[in-house]
């Protein structure tokens, strides 16, 4: 916004509460009073701040509206590109038991035994698929690994099923579980409700017995209540929880408990082991996989610059950042022809607007209004319209090959490429962009006086002299201007690229679109979608620095 | 540009060469949408001149992809949907624009600057980038492929124009008005609508112009926050180009062609009478 607004309140010209403010005190000696007595200073400030509010009050319903419905999105975009819950979120136990592991050799028993725990959740709840899916972005092969564990993470601690039951056949008894981990009030309410009853409570200080036992048997309870809707005093507990019931045990060596558990207690030394962790190697061999355990750990923060380094061709290693290897080295390759292109675009928009603005703003008022039509067509004509024009005209079979063969420029068997390629893109959007060029441009050329040039011409200055010396330096300001605004609407451009630019005159907005919508990495998408934010934020600071943002006229 | 008497040859060679020149960017702006016009009423499905077309025999052309456009449900739907959408979405836009262009015109409005900036920022930030937020963040509060969520992201798109062009016409609004107006015993609601609007139309009026183009011409942002329900013309036209291009996009973009010359001259008409009215000469 320019400061030579004026509208401003140093602008205005008629006494207004703050010129009449600054008089008054200018004059003020002894109190000078308003009409209804009140001191004239006070009576004024009130006055200004009245109205302060009534200009607030008719800005805010659209200022809340715009926050709502665009700035709002806005930040959301920028706090996906570094969000990384969902690590934390599927996998709490893992995670935190992570925490100790060195890095190096696989982690601890525990680990597996939260792993468990965690999977048998995350299954349940169908997140491990897409748990999977993102740390796929980081190790490929994550996504199989997990949508397999999925499906057989039941399986671990079936071993220690069987043995129980062995040992007692009342542990497959649901009722009996719920009288042990249960709370006897939430118990007795369970019993007498229907469907999912009323909210698990574990009883009290069996976690302090049994510490994983209650925690997977607490993790048990909920998924039946939420996801299946069911008692979870009908339901049979999943296999790890016995799993972690024999750990218990094997652990605590004096229990007071109920008989049964004091029996199972006794009983469990002599029990055949089935370690968690074999148990998973058995699902699948990547969990044996030291770097399968690392891009875990190293993604389990809450927070992530992972996706902003994968938008940089750099990769977030358990060993520090690395460089992509080349073969996959995209994202410099699409931010630099983005640039390339949008410059190109930028060139051939000076070239062709140039000529053209120069001829408006030189030509009688009225022959230039009509030439002016000519230039508002295009820029109110629907972008598809446009799109679709050139897509026709440059077809293989369009009229442009059809007219270059019928004049013999080119044989009928050499057509040329013109679509689905860079030189696609960068025709089409050159005519698309055009009246952003030219109407800037005619707006500075036209307050230039056109005694300059003769002054010049008249002092002994050739024509390019004048032109050169005198009129281009002048018109500079609108060429600068042009030059951004066609720039800024350039790089951030994904209808036309999309339609006629193939695959190799496609701009870094078109893999946001892609990722979006196809590869499903949203981090990804935010974080090339936050860099090229900033760098259209950063021209816009510059256009407004030269021009100012009030100044856009819309034609 | 006349040639003085004088001019030498040389002279004479450059500005007729230069004229030719620009003539040719002339052709350039304007051709591709020219052409599209007699490929419309093509009788075959080519996306080219036919010999018949060229011997302008009258079998060459036909409206069958008019007859199409009107008769195909895709498009139809798409049409319906494009006139549910956009008014909606321009009236939001209008109403909350032009009251908060009303308050920012006033003498003192504190953060004028930051307010200004965040409610241009539709305009300012590339439409892929706003696309991939809204559908984010309509997602999260299940407005996602809703019609009140398109309705929303239209108008948000929209504001800025509103907003400019109201703005620029309350620059050159004399204020002894609303005072004189005041003065002779009208409320300020009163007033406004009786004084400041009448002379404001013009401006509102383009300005909703323009919020209704934005809508009615949008794709990117409709391909994301809206679903197969909310299918608008230029998605039906996007997909057509994408997929199975049919000549029907040719009449369909020719209707639009006709539509957009039509706002043209509605937008050209307004300014010179927003000008005359606020007695400026017009520029």
């Amino acid at each position: 916004m320019s400061r030579s607004s004026v509208t401003g309140p140093d602008a205005f010209t008629g006494t207004t509460p703050d010129t009449a403010l600054r008089t008054a005190d200018a004059e003020q000696k002894g109190a000078m009073l308003a009409a209804d007595g009140t001191p004239l200073k006070r009576s004024l400030n009130r006055a200004l701040r009245a109205q302060k509010l009534r200009a607030l009050a008719l800005i805010a319903p659209l200022l809340l509206f715009v926050v709502i419905t665009f700035i709002a999105p806005i930040a959301d975009m920028l706090f996906r590109s570094v969000e990384n819950q969902i690590v934390v979120e599927t996998l709490p136990r893992t995670v935190a038991t992570l925490d100790e592991w060195d890095g190096d050799g696989l982690p601890d028993d525990a680990t597996f035994q939260a792993l468990s725990v965690d999977l048998s959740v995350a299954a349940e709840l169908k997140t491990h698929t897409r748990l999977g899916s993102r740390l796929n972005y980081e190790n490929t092969g994550l996504s199989s690994l997990f949508r397999k564990s999925g499906r057989g993470v039941d399986e671990i601690g079936e071993g220690y099923l069987d043995q129980f039951v062995a040992v007692n056949p009342a542990w497959e008894d649901p009722l009996v579980w719920a009288e042990l981990m249960g709370d006897p009030a939430w118990l007795a309410q369970a019993r007498e409700a229907d469907g999912a009853g009323p909210r698990f409570e574990l009883a009290a200080g069996i976690d302090e017995i049994l510490p994983r036992t209650a925690d997977a048997y607490t993790a048990f309870a909920d998924i039946v209540q939420t996801v299946d809707n069911d008692n979870p005093a009908d339901e049979e507990p999943w296999a790890i929880v016995y799993q972690m019931l024999y750990l218990d045990l094997m652990d605590a060596p004096q229990i007071d408990g109920p008989p049964l558990l004091a029996e199972a207690a006794a009983a469990v030394p002599g029990f055949a082991t089935f370690p968690a962790r074999e148990g998973f190697a058995e699902i699948d061999d990547g969990w044996t996989d030291p770097a399968t355990w690392r891009t875990i750990k190293t993604f389990s923060g809450p927070y992530t610059s992972g996706y902003f380094l994968t938008a940089a061709d750099l990769r977030l290693t358990p060993d520090g950042i690395q460089r992509e290897p080349e073969e996959t080295r995209i994202y410099a390759t699409l931010f630099g022809r983005t640039m390339f292109m949008s410059l190109t675009i930028m060139g051939c928009c000076i070239l062709l607007g140039y000529p053209i603005a120069f001829l408006l703003s030189n030509l009688p008022m009225r022959t230039s209004n009509i030439l002016l039509i000519l230039v508002l067509l295009p820029f109110w004509t629907s972008l598809l319209v446009r799109t679709s024009a050139w897509k026709v005209l440059l077809q293989e079979q369009g009229v442009i090959n059809d007219i270059l063969v019928w004049i013999g420029l080119v044989s009928d068997g050499n057509r040329l490429a013109l679509i689905n390629n860079q030189a696609g893109t960068i025709i089409a959007m050159t005519h698309i962009l055009l009246p952003f060029m030219i109407l800037p441009l005619y707006s500075v050329m036209k307050t230039i006086p056109p005694s300059y040039m003769r002054a010049a011409k008249s002092l002994g200055a050739t024509d390019w002299t004048a032109f050169w010396r005198v009129y281009f330096p002048q018109s500079v300001p609108g060429i600068g201007a042009g030059c951004i605004l066609v720039f800024i609407l350039s790089i951030g451009y994904y209808i036309t690229p999309e339609l006629v630019g193939g695959t190799t005159g496609t701009f870094i907005s078109n893999r946001i679109a892609y990722h979006i919508s196809q590869s499903l990495n949203w981090g990804l998408a935010a974080a090339l979608g936050t860099i090229l934010l900033a760098f259209v934020l950063a021209l816009y600071w510059i256009y407004d620095r030269i021009v100012g943002i009030d100044n856009v006229s819309l034609g | 540009m006349g040639l003085p008497p004088y001019a030498s040859t040389g002279q004479k060679i450059w500005h007729y060469t230069f004229l030719v020149i620009c003539g040719l960017i002339f052709f350039f702006l304007i051709a591709p949408i020219v052409t599209i016009i007699p490929l419309s009423f093509n009788a075959e499905n080519f996306f080219t001149f036919t010999p018949g077309m060229l011997a302008f025999d009258p079998d060459a052309y036909s409206l069958k992809h008019y007859r199409d456009f009107f008769t195909n449900p895709d498009w139809q739907q798409a049409l319906a949907n494009s006139v549910r959408i956009a008014p909606v979405a321009t009236l939001l836009s209008v109403t909350l624009g032009t009251l908060a262009a009303v308050g920012l015109s006033q003498s003192h409005v504190p953060f004028r600057r930051l307010i200004m900036a965040i409610l241009i920022s539709p305009m300012i930030v590339p439409l892929i980038i706003s696309a991939a937020g809204m559908y984010f963040f309509y997602s999260r509060i299940g407005l996602q492929g809703t019609y009140l969520g398109v309705v929303l992201a239209h108008a948000a798109l929209g504001i800025p124009f509103v907003i400019i062009t109201v703005t620029a016409t309350l620059v050159g609004f004399d204020r002894s008005l609303t005072r004189a107006s005041a003065n002779l015993g009208a409320g300020p609601v009163r007033t406004f609508f009786r004084v400041q609007m009448p002379l404001i139309l013009p401006g509102v009026i383009s300005g909703g112009l323009f919020a209704f183009i934005t809508s009615f011409d949008e794709v990117v942002v409709v391909l994301f926050v809206g679903s197969a329900a909310q299918k608008t013309l230029p998605w039906q036209m996007f997909i057509g180009l994408r997929e199975q291009i049919s000549p029907t996009i040719l009449a369909v973009a020719t209707i639009l062609v006709v539509i957009s010359i039509a706002l043209l001259t509605v937008v050209e008409l307004l300014r010179r009478r927003s000008e005359r009215l606020r007695g400026l000469s017009p520029a």
